[in-house]
This record gives structure tokens, C-alpha cells and sequence, in this order.
């Protein structure tokens, strides 16, 4: 409930606009953090002694470092008011693909590339589905790789799981640093060094290089783009490349993790990943958002799972009250952009 | 007289069996503010986006600077000094001043296809050639979504300038534009002859041709119809080439009211 509770607090103050714009600017920015803290405070003091454990802290960071990496692909593809809904299966595919060539015996560090590479090969086939085909919008196309990389998934695997991969392989997904200082099994898990130097490497992508520019203008309005002599379909076909990269990647994460490449994985993730992309303050009609935000909005629905695990709560009432914290962070976003026209 | 900055010669363009110029002859001259009229369907807009390099012209030449040219893109255009200020701005909204005035041509340091883009030194450049326009926002990271219809009018024009353009062609400047700030968009197109940019101005408001322009022409069902300097006619005649009329005078006016 906490959770429904903190944007609440913020509503009235985007709608009416702060006094300062140097204040709205910044609770634009880091409001979204707040929401995090408070989440964190509030489980804190319910349950002190299991939330912050440091094995519930590091649990929650692994459990969700996948879903990081997957929202951060989603991201760049809202930016330019697109959609991706095949990444969950790209993750899926790469998964259980990556498991087949460590099983088969492949040198562990092509095995590690076979993730992202068919991610980058999926999110390739969508730019161009997008661009040269034309299909009217994204959702059709990634629609369509959704359902044809989850059935290669199944056919590759028989629609078994295929479990034993080489250490190497599972390292990223599965390792933690405990410096000495935590008891096992907690620490820094090095799935959460992958996410910030993936998310560090995003933002500087978006944020200081003249093709992330380029997508955020596409996501505020093509026509300027395409008549600022913008490249826009090529930089669409990278977009989704980029998403699908991330998506690849998760794929290595999940399979470290598990230990296994599981055909069914990733199935309807990627509504997930399209909630804390939202959740976390990008629009769904492209142009605004930030990668800091994305990794608030997923860490806001892992410490609401986490939180409703630790006191018990039901997993109906999780996806019940994930469902509302969308409608809710969208009706804020809605609530910014009505006082922002009004200015 | 210099030679023209761009001339265009016999220029026609055929869209299947659609003739939607004939035999057009254009010039305009370094700092020359030229203003287009005609009605819709005239040619007008064909013709910018001939000259802006978005559409290849048919048959005809076009002549820059005395040599002669073909645009493939507008980008060729551009590499000329040639831009183009459209009727809706083709600002990004949820960008700021800077950034929209150097899309797709940041400064800052070439990394393979990328450019590392220099925030700062962008920031400092856009500053510094709005106020060389005598632009005055109140900060040029403002998004351009904050702006009024005047100040994105004056950002389109400042990005059309900012490498060093030689001929901005504007259509319907002041169209999207509240009353009170057409006037500044006007001194604006002033100013840049001023600073030897020549403009052409496609409008159907004679209160702009009139205030800005050195010459008119008219352009009527994609021929060349009439043209004069702008001390040589008058709102009514200009009225009336618009139509399809010569010899039209105040007498015959409908508007009367001068």
C-alpha cells in the first residue's frame, strides 16, 4: 500500500506546478527515487530483520537484474514512442540456445555471444519489418517475432529445459562479491555490476552522442527529425537492435542464474519490462524518460513483490497492485503534462 | 546586377499526368527578400521543394552562384546554404532550444558514426547566434514546447541560419502565429537580409509581402504569371495575379478600402 500512497503525495504538486521551476525540474528527475526510498524505508520498518537482511537485499537485486536489462531495451525502443514485445522471447531464445551450445561443448566464450547476437539478430529483423515493410506499427511486427522466436524456442528444445552449463557461462548470472564483509550467499552480485555498466553505457549512448539525441528526437516529433537530415529508419533498425541486445543479454543472466535454458522463460515479461519503463517516468508517446528512472521503476516493482513476499502477502494481490501502480504512474505523467501545458 | 544567388530555368514538374509546373523561370539575389503568392495549387509549394532539394524538378535547370546544380536531398541543399523553415516549425517539442537548433548537425568530436556531442560549446553557440539575431528567450534550454508560436518561429529561423545559410525559404511564416507576434517574426525576416541571408517568403497575407519583401511574384495554375519589385505594384494588383488578373486595379477591388 505504500507504494499507492507515495506518488499520491507528489500529485498535487505536479499538477499545480511548484513555485520553482528548478524544483518541479528536480522532482521530474529524482521524484522517482523518493518513491524508491520511502518504498524501502516503509518495508524497513515493518520487517526490519528480513528486509534488510543483506541476503534479501542481494536477492532482490539478482532476482531483478534481468528485468533491468530488459527495460533498459524497452526504454530506448518508448523513446521513440515505439513498443517491443518480443523481448521476452528473445530472452527465451537466447537462453535455451545458449544452453544447447554449452551443453554441445562450444568454447564458453562464443557461448557468451550467442545471447546477444540473436538478440541483435531479432531487433534487426523488427527495425526492418518496421522500416522496409512498413508495417504499420511496431507492436504488429514484434508481435510476430514474440510468437516466431518463442516457437523456435520450443522447436530448438523440444520444449524441454536443457540444464548444465559450463561455470564460465553461468559466472555473470550467478556470482557475488562478498568482499568479506557479508555473510554467504549475500554481496555485490556481479549480474548488478552487468546492469549499472549497461545502464551507464545507455545513458551516456543517449545523453551525449549525436544518435541518442537523434532518438529522442524521433520520439518528440519525426517530421523535425526526418527534415533535420536524420537518418530515421536506420536509426529505428538500431533502436530495436539495441533493445534486442539487451534482451539477449538478460537471456545469459537468467540462464547463469538457473543454471539452465528454459523454453518457457521469459513468457510475458516483457509487460513487465514495459510497466517499469512506465512506472519509471517515460512516456508512453515517446521523447521523455530516464535511464535512472527505468532502473527506480523496476526496483519500485521488486521491492513491491519483495515487501508483499515478506509479510505474506498473495501473489494475486502482487499482480493486482503492480496493475495499479501503472494506472497510477501514467495518471501522474498525465497530471505533468496537463500542468506543463497550462504554464 | 551581381548574379543571382540562385536561378532556376525551365523548370517543370510532373507528378504521373499531373503538370504541376510549367516552364518556370525564378531568380533571387544575395539578400534579396522575395516574396511568392499564388493559390493553392498554384505551384508554389512544388517549386520551394524544388529548390530546398526534396523533390528533383522534371525538366530544367537549377544555377547557384552562377554554377549549375542538382540536389539529390535537402541535405545537398543545406551543404549550399539553402534551408527550409516549415509551416509547423519542425521543432522537437521535448528538446531544448539548442539541441533543436543543431539536430542532425551537433558539434563535438567524431567517434566513427557518432559524434560525441559537446553540450556545452552547443549551448554557448546557440546563445550566441540568437543574440547576433536579436533573439531573446529566456533560456536556450527552454524546451521548445514551452515556447509561443513567435519564439519557435524565431528557433526554426535560427537553426535555418546557424550554418551559415545563404536563402531561407519560408512557408507561411506567420500563418501559425498569434497576431501579436507576427510583427517580430517580420522584423525578424528583416533582419536576416540585413545580414545578407536573402528569404523567400511563400504567403497569402499581404500585410507580410508588403512589409518585408523587395519583390513579388506570382505564380498562377504553375507558370510564372507576374512579377515586380514591390515599389512598382500594390496590394489590390498582387490580389488580383493571385486570381489570375492583370490590370487590376484599386477601382476593381472587392476590399476597397484604401
Amino acid at each position: 500500500m505504500t507504494d499507492t500512497k507515495t506518488p499520491d503525495t507528489k500529485t498535487p504538486k505536479a499538477a499545480t506546478g511548484l513555485a520553482s521551476p528548478g524544483i518541479s525540474k528536480f522532482l521530474e528527475t529524482y521524484g522517482i527515487i523518493l518513491v524508491v526510498v520511502v518504498m524501502m524505508l516503509v518495508l524497513a520498518i515493518i520487517k526490519p530483520e528480513i528486509f534488510l537482511s543483506a541476503q534479501n537485499l542481494t536477492n532482490i537485486l539478482k532476482q531483478n537484474a534481468s528485468l533491468a536489462l530488459l527495460a533498459l531495451g524497452m526504454f530506448v525502443v518508448i523513446v521513440t514512442a515505439g513498443i517491443d514485445l518480443s523481448v521476452g522471447s528473445i530472452m527465451g531464445l537466447s537462453m535455451v540456445s545458449l544452453a544447447i551450445a554449452s551443453k554441445a561443448g562450444l568454447p564458453w566464450p562464443v557461448v557468451l555471444l550467442i545471447g546477444p547476437c540473436i538478440g541483435i539478430i531479432v531487433g534487426w529483423i523488427n527495425g526492418i519489418g518496421l522500416t522496409v515493410l512498413k508495417l504499420p506499427h511496431p507492436f504488429i511486427m514484434t508481435l510476430g517475432t514474440l510468437n516466431v522466436a518463442r516457437g523456435l524456442t520450443f522447436l530448438i528444445s523440444n520444449g524441454a529445459p536443457v540444464s548444465g552449463l559450463q561455470p564460465e557461462v553461468r559466472y555473470v548470472g550467478q556470482a557475488y562479491y562478498d568482499f568479506g564483509i557479508f555473510a554467504p550467499p549475500a554481496g555485490i552480485p556481479a549480474s548488478l555490476i552487468l546492469v549499472a555498466v549497461c545502464a551507464v553505457g545507455l545513458w551516456f549512448f543517449l545523453q551525449r552522442t549525436s544518435m541518442g539525441r537523434h532518438i529522442f528526437a524521433i520520439g518528440g516529433n519525426p517530421h523535425a527529425a526526418r527534415v533535420s537530415g536524420i537518418n530515421v529508419d536506420r536509426t529505428l533498425v538500431v533502436v530495436y537492435m539495441i533493445s534486442g541486445f539487451f534482451a539477449g543479454l538478460s537471456g545469459l543472466l537468467l540462464a547463469g542464474r538457473t543454471d539452465s535454458g528454459f523454453p518457457n522463460a521469459g513468457i510475458g515479461i516483457e509487460l513487465d519490462a514495459i510497466a517499469a519503463v512506465i512506472i519509471g517516468g517515460a512516456s508512453f508517446f515517446g521523447g521523455r524518460g530516464t535511464v535512472l528512472g527505468v532502473l527506480a521503476g523496476v526496483l519500485i516493482m521488486g521491492i513491491l513483490r519483495n515487501g508483499l513476499n515478506i509479510n505474506n502477502v498473495s501473489a494475486f494481490w502482487q499482480q493486482i497492485l503492480i496493475g495499479l501502480v501503472i494506472i497510477i504512474a501514467v495518471y501522474i505523467d498525465v497530471l505533468r503534462r496537463r500542468a506543463s501545458m497550462r504554464r | 546586377m551581381a548574379a543571382p544567388l540562385l536561378e532556376a530555368k525551365g523548370i517543370s514538374k510532373y507528378f504521373g499526368a499531373i503538370t504541376a509546373l510549367h516552364d518556370v523561370n525564378f531568380h533571387v539575389a544575395h539578400g534579396e527578400v522575395l516574396g511568392v503568392v499564388g493559390d493553392n495549387g498554384a505551384g508554389k509549394s512544388t517549386l520551394m521543394k524544388i529548390l530546398s532539394g526534396l523533390y528533383m524538378p522534371s525538366e530544367g535547370q537549377l544555377i547557384y552562384d552562377g554554377q549549375p546544380v542538382r540536389f539529390s536531398s535537402p541535405k545537398d541543399a543545406q551543404k549550399l546554404g539553402i534551408e527550409m523553415v516549415y509551416q509547423d516549425f519542425a521543432l522537437a517539442g521535448n528538446m531544448p532550444i539548442y539541441e533543436n537548433i543543431y539536430l542532425g548537425r551537433e558539434p563535438g568530436a567524431r567517434l566513427g558514426p557518432l559524434t560525441i556531442v559537446d553540450h556545452a560549446k552547443a549551448r554557448q553557440m546557440a546563445s550566441a547566434h540568437l543574440d547576433r539575431l536579436h533573439i531573446h528567450v529566456k533560456s536556450v534550454d527552454q524546451n521548445a514546447e514551452d515556447l509561443s508560436g513567435g519564439q519557435r518561429q524565431a528557433v526554426a529561423i535560427a537553426r535555418a541560419t546557424a550554418f551559415d545559410g545563404k536563402l531561407v525559404i519560408m512557408d507561411e511564416p506567420t500563418a501559425a502565429l498569434a497576431i501579436k507576434e507576427v510583427g517580430k517574426v517580420l522584423d525578424l525576416i528583416k533582419s536576416l537580409k540585413d545580414h545578407g541571408v536573402a528569404v523567400i517568403i511563400i504567403s497569402h497575407r499581404m500585410d507580410d509581402i508588403f512589409y518585408c519583401c523587395d519583390r513579388v511574384m506570382a505564380l498562377y495554375q504553375g507558370t510564372n504569371f507576374a512579377e515586380a519589385p514591390l515599389a512598382a505594384t500594390s496590394r489590390n494588383e498582387v490580389i488580383g495575379w493571385i486570381m489570375g488578373t492583370k490590370g487590376h486595379t484599386s477601382g476593381l477591388a472587392h476590399d476597397n478600402m484604401h
